[in-house]
């Protein structure tokens, strides 16, 4: 096989669709964050939590009551929803009129919750997903193998984000959220039921998640920590983007994940703090984000 | 004044009364500085001296965190790097280089004090939950080179850190010995924050936290004051994990790792933003809970969690903002 830059080529595409596979998490955890917090002015720090009861709804669904893989992509971000609902009605709901602070500090406290309960209930050691027969094997690209599995990730995945962007650029009800976001009292004085509203955007943004959950969930093995660890990257992702735009989270969601995959081979060292160090430049260069209105 | 829905509801519970008290204490203040003091006296005649030095390097570390959210408005969510940063450089200082105890809690401090300068620098760029979360970030990239770093040991820690002898002199193996440094740290700490913010600068610092355009417009550079509060505040945690290092000859990733940044969060919040004895009451409720729960495993995290959503939907104030509300004081 050639080498490229001194790398085997086949090290070289699988770190790059690695890389693109990550991405394609930081994208949708990232969306999801900016949804929610464009209506809610809420950062959702549970984030991370629900992304990971989603991968395990999905376990659930399949080693309980022997749902399928694809029922449970439809299933869990409901069922995941509706937790995130009542979250956001019994006690999100009651922070809004109090510094943005207090949203963070909440919703941190419910990840500890959502977590601690997970590790008590199946430890912290992981549970296997089986990747549904559908998408199992791999095609020969030429250059390299693709598990069918991973190709699919990434395609669902931008999908999804730009069914998302489609939905709140294109269609009425993305026309009032976006009014929603700029004033919430005008909209509501239009005759728009703005709390329900948000209920609704909270509940799609935790879906949103919670199906990139079960996404991750063939990929990486179903473990509680498994969100923790990805959402302090998606926070940096979304301080690089800025949470002005959309597309702009989804851009930078996917090219984080490849810089990353690319910092792996060349300097395998660096791979865990790149997009970190890339933040920190972006801060020092652009403070408002590559994508953030100042 | 500020109304009572910013973070800092607490510390609005009675309003400032210059020229009343002792060096800025108000008459409340120095009953419970004297209070202070003397428990601290007696207690470890009473309690086992090795718990109450831990709780004595959390309140120190609280109250620096503290300093930051509850005077400048600022909440940092990565606190844990210069607290488990102080506590790595001052437990290689004390074990490889062989430095006294106190040179060792000045390495540790000075070295959270350059983390603190480099990470505040950044942060201060943005505000709110941008704040919050840059040095959340900043502080899970110390994390990862606390986890790859030679010096560290990794997953092991360092080992064996000895306590040594105090100027050469004073052998602190004894626990009391070690007990009454930790003390004199503590309240030297403590009692440097309290000068802080009843200074002229901590002042300004105030007046940034309630209306920072208006400071701005004043003729301040609010970004300097800001970037000098985060050092402040960075150094004094740094002591505090330096301390604990020798306290327990340990240091460890558990130091540095988000959770810790979140636990002291959970200290200051339990005892109430922006109060000057706030913090101690929080993180002396929140290590014995420890201390009380630790067969309880990861239970331990969902208490936290509940203790978390309690304060924030129920009990903004904290135990302290709460007493001096209902005592019409100023604690």
């Amino acid at each position: 096989m050639d080498d490229i830059f001194g790398i085997p080529a086949p090290l070289l595409f699988g770190q790059l669709l690695l890389g693109l596979i990550n991405g394609a998490f930081y994208a949708m955890l990232s969306l999801g964050l900016a949804v929610i917090f464009g209506l809610l002015n809420i950062v959702n720090m549970a984030h991370g939590a629900q992304f990971m009861m989603g991968a395990f709804a999905a376990w659930m669904l399949l080693a309980w009551f022997g749902i399928g893989y694809w029922w449970a992509l439809l299933l869990a971000p409901i069922i995941i929803a509706i937790t995130g609902i009542i979250l956001e009605r019994l006690l999100i709901s009651r922070l809004y009129k109090l510094d943005h602070l207090y949203g963070l500090l909440l919703t941190f406290g419910l990840a500890l919750i959502i977590e601690g309960v997970f590790r008590n209930e199946f430890g912290s050691s992981g549970l296997p997903y089986r990747i549904p027969d559908a998408l199992s094997g791999a095609w020969d690209l030429g250059f390299m193998f693709m598990p069918v599995y991973r190709g699919w990730v990434v395609i669902a995945a931008l999908v999804l984000c730009l069914a998302t962007w489609l939905i709140i650029e294109k269609t009425r009800l993305g026309a009032y959220l976006r009014a929603a976001t700029e004033n919430a009292a005008l909209v509501q004085a239009f005759g728009v039921n703005v709390p329900r509203m948000v209920t609704l955007t909270y509940g799609f943004g935790v879906a949103l998640a919670a199906v990139g959950g079960v996404l991750a969930a063939p990929i990486y093995s179903v473990n509680p920590q498994m969100g923790s660890n990805l959402i302090i990257v998606v926070f940096a992702t979304v301080v690089i983007g800025g949470m002005g735009s959309i597309l702009g989270a989804i851009l930078t969601g996917f090219t984080l994940g490849v810089v990353e995959g690319l910092t792996k081979v060349f300097w395998p060292e660096a791979s865990a703090t790149v997009i970190f160090v890339i933040m920190a430049i972006v801060l020092l260069a652009r403070p408002a984000g590559l994508f953030g209105r100042a | 004044m500020a109304s009572d829905t910013t973070i800092t509801a607490g510390a609005l519970a009675a309003s400032e009364k210059p020229g009343e008290g002792v060096w800025g204490f108000s008459r409340a203040q120095i009953i419970a500085l004297g209070a202070l003091v003397v428990f601290l006296a007696v207690a470890p005649f009473v309690l086992y001296p090795v718990f109450l030095m831990k709780l004595l390097c959390f309140a120190l570390f609280a109250c620096a965190f503290n300093l930051l959210i509850g005077y400048v408005g600022l909440l940092s969510f990565g606190h844990a790097a210069y607290f488990g940063m102080g506590g790595y450089l001052a437990g290689h200082a004390a074990k490889v280089w062989g430095l006294t105890p106190e040179l060792s809690i000045i390495v540790g401090g000075a070295t959270a004090a350059a983390l603190g300068a480099v990470a505040g620098w950044i942060a201060i760029r943005r505000q709110g939950i941008y704040f919050a979360m840059i040095t959340l970030a900043l502080a899970q990239m110390v994390y990862f080179f606390c986890v790859q770093a030679p010096f560290t040991g990794g997953e092991d820690g360092i080992q064996a850190i000895p306590r040594g002898n105090l100027l050469g002199v004073l052998p602190l193996d004894r626990d009391m010995n070690m007990y009454w440094v930790v003390v004199a740290v503590f309240l030297g700490g403590f009692l440097l924050i309290h000068r802080i913010i009843h200074s002229p600068y901590g002042q300004v610092l105030k007046s940034i936290r309630e209306n920072e355009p208006r400071a701005t417009s004043l003729g301040y550079r609010t970004d300097d004051y800001k970037l000098m509060a985060f050092i402040l505040s960075a150094t004094l945690a740094g002591v505090a994990g330096a301390t604990k290092s020798l306290v327990f000859g340990i240091a460890t990733l558990t130091d540095v790792h988000w959770a810790m940044s979140g636990e002291v969060v959970l200290m200051t919040l339990v005892g109430g933003l922006g109060t000057v004895f706030g913090p101690l009451v929080g993180a002396a409720v929140i290590v014995t809970m420890q201390n009380y729960l630790a067969e309880m495993g990861a239970w331990v995290t969902v208490i936290q969690g509940v203790i978390f959503v309690a304060c924030v939907i129920a009990f903004r104030r904290g135990i302290v903002g709460e007493i001096a509300r209902l005592l019409k004081v100023k604690l």
